[in-house]
């Protein structure tokens, strides 16, 4: 063999060995394709701002605000100056060390976000430190922002999507914002708008070197719908004024379209609170503060048994029944006595009352008689609940108005299957719920199915669905569940006497120091019992009598009762809305200066003695 | 003797078209991986594509210069240019400046000179002056005085440090056999780097066991013989010893940096954000060419500085993203039929000083050429060494085109001797 033989047999060794090779990563094995684009195409995610929300007068009430994540591509992180690095974002050393670690397990190739939310006014400073920091570079993203810090209850608030729904929902990334209460849940899908994408060719160091493929395959963002909220945001926040210092709700409705005007809860707390870095912090907070529980939405959530303003409705029920007429007297005595059995009375009258009378002087003896009679109408008690108890429901209580508020509670009308288990018999009479005459016993309600009874009564006999959000990008809504009254059933005819009745509760009765000079206002104040303490403050208004443009209900826990607290409040809520202004401002003063803390502390006393509270630092 | 009329006379145009042909390729691999539109310029000085484009003109001068030259002239300069490089090696370890950790280059203005790119040049001469006075009688005494030869340059280059240029030296193994070692001592010798590589894959103690096991069976089969029993003993026990010191080695006498690239390409340690970044990035960039490439220009991986050293020792990954398989596959092809045609001229040399200094130059750069590539596609641990007349790197194609020139001046001086 002639040496250059070897050499030329070396040559095309080397000549297949190399083709063979080739051949493998080039044309067999995709893997190194996929890396190469992982190396150079930076996917970027381009927020959609999420819609807007304005009041029904067109502030804006949920802005947004911008602020930028610090992302980092762990494989391009080189070495730096930590130190520096950890001094310049305001973050301990074990925090980077953490982070870098989370991303890195996450993708090497892939941004993870590093440092959340810095603000607008941070961002213009640290940019141009950046480029010491090869790998990390800003995303910008919105948060939201309140402007009026007010109605927290009712927008609601935003947070990162958890693992399963991104994992359940296509449309959801890591890091994305999701409604998680209020109109920023139920309206999720019109104000989270659509995320765009934005691929660049990045070298090595995370510095952008154009579009890839010329943007082809870039999306832009589509924003959110904005919305217009039913809330009057002034009176929200003047309701939230005046409910400073104690706890309860209130609810005001446009009878006309069923539209909230407000939904105070007390206590409440800054909307703002829940944006930003801080968020997780506050929010643990706000949910640990089982005292004064201000995520705790009062006006949706709490049940209440309804007390007198339930005499209203019994009224209407029974003359509907035809178990009494408008002139149909009872006498009282000091209460309503059958047998054994004996309910209370303060009315402090003993002659014949009339309906109008006995509304406007709250005799229990009067609805006890008038529940009895309707139940009693019946062949058996039974099968009177549950006429009666149908009728109730006709006005929204006792079930769920499957409505835009994104919680709610179902409330208690009774009815005979309810008896039925709780006696274990059929064979109860109306004397053994005869508490239900008076909106106490076993019936409960939630202060916005109270506020939408009103409305009906207003009405003269229907309701529309109490909603929160009026128009969507511009456009009124249209679902019929809001648009179509519904209609009670109680004919509209047998309202005039009772709301005759109401009128006069201002006039003569027990609101009578809530009048509102030149505006006829009708409402019934209420007073229940609770085993908690004092008993609650409780009101039902609507007004003008004629044309009504508000009506409202409002509980103030342990307000003693109702025209201690909750009538004057009502009141005022109703002056500002229609007038604009406060004429009584001494009224308005004493409400919104007055306190019942002390009540507070007191329940707290009773149950953890006082020396919790004093360590406590209360 | 007869005079030629023109230095183009009898000249191997194949050779010269496929230098010019590579030394092209090499402006545009150059020019394709620092590419970038905003700061494109060809009169720009400080671009390395502009100074490769000097180079190849430069050496295009030089080699008209070579070509001019009286061809008897050329073998007596052997022992001084020899001397002038290993002065040159010796003053760069004192006077060179650190480029990335090594001293290896002289800097001139915004040029920079590389002895140990022209060591590879001297010695090729030196090696032909040596053993074309070779004999049969004299032919061991010879060997070693050139095995001295190139010994003294790599271990100059060694400390610089640079151990992939002092690996290069053993390419003139193939010299050797082609003037008569016996093919025996090639094979010795690439075993010898076979149970090397295995002494590092393998526990040396396991490796060790099982060769003492191996030595007993062949003794058992080879019964009859007893004479070869102390052979095989001998020669597995120095087997185990070789095993062992590499081992040894390869855990104290190399540096961090070589023993990580050697874990690398064995497999032994996969961690692509680490120290095997380069191989895993260069094999990104390669296979992300797919079969047609990304089209001139159009690479990501090289110009966004993904690949490191992407316009010197991975050049290749230019030509494997943007021209593809198909491309790749030309290229290699190309390059192997250049050095094909090397060893072709050196067969057909009537001189032994012209033939030896035509397998040298052969070898020395088929031997760049393969460890360039292999390291680039994985094949190979990383081993900075550059790729002949693509990388960018002016030493380093002066110092080549100069053997080229030397070499077809050999070639025409050929035809003048007849």
């Amino acid at each position: 063999m002639k040496r250059i033989t070897v050499f030329v047999i070396f040559l095309i060794a080397v000549w297949m060995a190399f083709t063979v090779r080739l051949f493998h990563i080039q044309i067999v094995d995709n893997s190194w394709k996929l890396s190469a684009e992982n190396n150079v195409i930076r996917t970027l995610k381009i927020y959609a701002p999420r819609g807007e929300i304005v009041d029904r007068e067109g502030r804006v009430i949920v802005a947004n605000q911008v602020a930028y994540d610090l992302m980092v591509i762990p494989m391009q992180v080189k070495e730096m100056d930590t130190a520096e690095f950890c001094r310049l974002f305001a973050i301990s050393r074990e925090f980077f060390e953490k982070q870098l670690e989370a991303a890195r397990n996450y993708s090497r190739y892939k941004p993870s976000e590093f440092i959340r939310y810095i603000q607008a006014k941070d961002y213009a400073y640290l940019q141009e430190k950046l480029f010491l920091f090869p790998g990390f570079f800003f995303q910008r993203r919105t948060l939201r922002y309140y402007p009026y810090s007010s109605a927290a209850n009712v927008l609601g608030f935003i947070g990162e999507v958890d693992e399963s729904t991104v994992k359940n929902n296509p449309e959801y990334s890591r890091g994305d914002f999701i409604g998680v209460a209020g109109i920023e849940k139920s309206y999720e899908r019109y104000l989270r708008g659509k995320h765009g994408v934005k691929r660049i060719l990045v070298d090595v160091r995370g510095r952008e070197k154009g579009p890839y493929k010329a943007g082809l395959f870039d999306s832009l963002a589509v924003p959110g719908s904005d919305l217009m909220a039913t809330i009057d945001i002034e009176l929200q926040m003047y309701g939230e004024t005046l409910m400073r210092n104690k706890r309860g709700s209130i609810v005001a409705i446009e009878p006309s379209t069923g539209e909230i005007l407000l939904l105070v809860t007390s206590p409440t707390y800054d909307p703002n609170l829940l944006v930003g870095r801080d968020r997780n912090i506050n929010y643990r907070k706000l949910y640990n503060d089982s005292i004064n529980k201000p995520l705790y939405d009062r006006a949706l959530l709490a049940e209440y048994p309804p007390g007198s303003p339930f005499k209203i409705l019994q009224a209407l029920v029974a003359l509907q029944e035809g178990s009494i007429q408008p002139s149909t007297t009872f006498t009282c005595g000091g209460g309503f006595r059958a047998g054994s059995l004996f309910v209370r009375c303060k009315c402090g009258t003993s002659y014949p009352l009339p309906l109008q009378v006995g509304i406007y002087k709250s005799c229990n003896n009067y609805f006890c008689n008038t529940y009895k009679r309707t139940i009693e109408k019946y062949p058996d008690a039974p099968t009177g609940v549950e006429i009666w108890s149908r009728h109730m429901k006709s006005f929204g209580l006792g079930t769920y108005f499957n409505n835009d508020l994104s919680t709610g509670r179902r409330g208690l009308v009774p009815d005979s299957t309810y008896y039925n288990r709780k006696f274990r018999t059929t064979r109860w009479k109306a004397l053994n719920t005869i508490s239900l005459g008076i909106g106490q016993g076993e019936m409960l309600v939630t202060p916005i199915q109270l506020a939408n009874a009103a409305a009906a009564i207003a009405n003269r006999g229907y309701f529309y669905t109490p909603h929160l959000v009026k128009r969507i990008d511009g456009k009124p809504i249209t679902d019929p569940h809001y648009t179509q009254p519904k209609k009670t059933t109680v004919d509209s005819i047998h309202f005039e006497t009772v709301i005759e009745g109401m009128f006069q509760v201002f006039e003569q009765g027990t609101a009578r120091a809530s009048r509102i000079p030149g505006i006829e206002l009708c409402g019934k104040t209420g007073t229940a019992q609770n085993p908690h303490g004092q008993d609650h403050s409780i009101f039902m208004a609507f007004g003008p009598k004629n044309n009504p443009k508000i009506a409202i209900a409002i509980f103030v826990e342990n307000g003693y009762w109702g025209s201690r607290w909750a009538a004057p409040i009502a009141s005022l809520i109703i002056e500002k809305y229609l007038t604009g202004k406060v004429e009584r401002k001494e009224l308005e003063r004493r409400m919104m200066e007055g306190s019942l803390q002390d009540e507070y502390d007191r329940q707290l006393i009773r149950i953890f003695g006082q020396k919790l509270l004093t360590t406590s630092g209360r | 003797m007869r005079k030629r009329n023109s230095i183009f006379e009898g000249i191997d145009w194949s050779v010269l078209l496929l230098y010019y042909l590579l030394v092209i390729i090499g402006f545009f691999s150059v020019l394709a991986a620092v590419y970038n539109p905003d700061t494109f310029s060809l009169s720009n000085l400080s671009h390395n594509y502009n100074k490769q484009m000097i180079f190849i003109i430069a050496s295009t001068v030089i080699g008209l210069f070579i070509l001019s030259l009286e061809g008897r002239l050329i073998e007596p300069l052997s022992f001084p240019i020899y001397l002038l490089t290993l002065g040159l090696l010796v003053a760069v370890l004192f006077l060179g400046v650190k480029i990335s950790g090594a001293r290896s280059w002289f800097q001139f203005g915004a040029f920079s000179l590389q002895p140990g790119e022209f060591a590879k040049l001297s010695a090729s001469m030196m090696v032909a002056a040596i053993l074309a006075g070779a004999n049969r009688k004299n032919f061991n005494k010879k060997l070693f005085l050139a095995i001295v030869v190139i010994a003294i340059p790599a271990l100059l280059i060694l400390p610089q440090p640079d151990l992939g240029s002092a690996i290069v030296f053993s390419s003139f193994l193939f010299v050797f056999y082609r003037e008569g070692l016996p093919l025996f001592y090639v094979l010795i010798f690439i075993a010898l780097g076979v149970f090397f590589i295995l002494a590092l894959v393998i526990d040396p103690d396991i490796l060790s066991v099982v060769l003492g096991g191996m030595g007993v069976f062949v003794a058992i089969l080879l019964r009859r013989m007893r004479r070869v029993w102390l052979t095989i003993a001998a020669v597995t026990a120095l087997l185990v010893l070789f095993i062992q010191s590499v081992d040894y080695a390869f855990y104290n006498l190399l540096e961090d940096r070589h023993r990580n690239r050697i874990n690398i390409m064995l497999g032994k340690a996969h961690d692509p954000k680490g120290i095997g970044y380069n191989t895993h990035q260069s094999m990104i960039a390669i296979g992300s060419g797919g079969v047609w490439g990304k089209g001139f220009l159009q690479g990501t991986q090289t110009k966004y500085d993904f690949v490191p050293e992407q316009q010197t020792d991975f050049i290749f990954c230019t030509i494997g993203e943007e021209w593809g398989f198909v491309g790749s596959f030309l290229f290699i092809s190309l390059y192997l039929l250049f050095i094909y045609r090397i060893f072709v001229l050196a067969e057909r040399q009537k001189l032994a000083y012209a033939r030896i200094f035509a397998y040298s130059v052969g070898s020395i750069i088929f031997f760049h050429f393969t460890v360039n590539i292999a390291m680039t596609i994985g094949l190979f641990p990383v081993i900075g060494i550059p790729l002949p007349f693509i990388s960018s790197g002016g030493s380093s194609m002066l110092a080549f085109s100069m053997m080229i020139f030397i070499l077809l001046r050999l070639d025409t001086y050929r035809q003048e001797i007849l």
